[in-house]
């Protein structure tokens, strides 16, 4: 059974490590630039079967978005998008075959260790904490760009000992952020490597397959949940003062809502 | 005991006192959402995309407690 908590390195660009998860996640922002470009040059006005597809699927996380953040949502939502396809193409990328199984025997320290070529880019925390503190820089950056100096007092509030007291637990939770979002992904998807890792190590055929399926659901609710809460951040951060009024706008929306359902 | 020991029960006791709370609160939470969608069925999109949210908040926990773990087994 090989389970290694960090990535193992490939080989190295003078003092620059190429680790396996570096290498699996060039490969899918290859992928991603790759099917952009090409869906890009085959966009029409009447969408053939691929584009409507596509169509849906962005269609359905834009109506997502504004059911969270309103119309604000447009300015950031490719971001956030693009945050949700390339957590989703390499949480699944490190299930597919080949990926933890094809690798080469290297001699460290004496004995052979066996060296996979690939490991799912999202399994390392470097790959997750980098994809994290993008996240949270980006808060700040719309925050900032969106309501000027006005933002900070988010952080340092002189208006009240209490108010004060809050901007600096806000500080804090900025940070704690970057840790919380970074350690969610890296523990859900490296833990799946590994529940996958004992089964398959236990009974290697048809019973693991129930798991791939569990791996693949939460794959996708992860990278949803990177996604949301990426968007959710962001807009709390756009509404500093007078975010009240939009805030209850939307309520009043849902209110009526369900009352005219009922 | 041997530090390897050690390690092993640590390990154990973290992933077995790491997960009660998590597991009580994803219960909690999971069950008043059926409960809401239960009494309002239009409103089961929005409950589901917060519950889910929410969900994602309280398992951070269960995965630091397993995060932790991993570090005592490997590291």
């Amino acid at each position: 059974m090989h389970i290694s908590l960090v990535a193992e390195k490939i080989f190295e660009i003078g003092s620059f490590t190429v680790t396996n998860s570096l290498l699996a996640s060039v490969i899918t922002s290859l992928l991603l630039i790759l099917a952009s470009v090409f869906i890009n040059k085959a966009l029409k006005k009447s969408p053939g079967k691929m584009q409507s597809v596509i169509e849906m699927i962005i269609d359905w996380l834009d109506e997502l978005a504004q059911s969270v953040g309103g119309k604000d949502t447009r300015a950031f939502l490719p971001l956030v998008i693009t945050f949700f396809i390339f957590i989703l193409l390499s949480n699944w990328l490190g299930l597919l075959p080949g990926f933890g199984s094809i690798g080469l025997y290297e001699i460290e320290e004496g004995h052979k260790v066996f060296v996979p070529l690939f490991r799912g880019a999202t399994a390392d925390l470097n790959t997750t904490l980098a994809l994290a503190l993008v996240s949270v820089f980006s808060v700040q950056f719309y925050g900032i760009s969106k309501n000027k100096l006005k933002y900070l007092t988010r952080f340092f509030n002189f208006g009240s000992p209490i108010m004060f007291f809050t901007g600096l637990l806000e500080l804090i939770s900025e940070f704690s952020k970057i840790i919380s979002f970074s350690f969610r992904l890296f523990g859900n998807v490296f833990a799946g490597e590994v529940l996958i890792a004992v089964i398959t190590s236990l009974i290697p055929v048809i019973v693991p397959l129930p798991f791939f399926g569990l791996e693949i659901f939460v794959g996708l609710i992860q990278a949803l949940v990177f996604a949301m809460l990426t968007l959710v951040f962001i807009n709390i951060g756009l509404q500093i003062h007078g975010g009240e009024t939009h805030e209850n706008v939307s309520h009043e929306l849902a209110r009526e809502e369900v009352e005219h359902g009922n | 005991m041997g530090t390897e020991e050690v390690r092993m029960l640590a390990m154990a006791i973290v992933m077995g006192v790491g997960t009660i709370s998590p597991a009580l609160g994803i219960g909690i939470m999971a069950s008043k959402a059926m409960e809401a969608i239960g009494r309002n069925p239009e409103a089961a999109s929005k409950i589901q995309t917060n519950m889910i949210l929410a969900v994602a908040f309280t398992e951070a926990i269960a995965i630091y407690a397993l995060v932790v773990a991993l570090i005592i087994k490997f590291v």
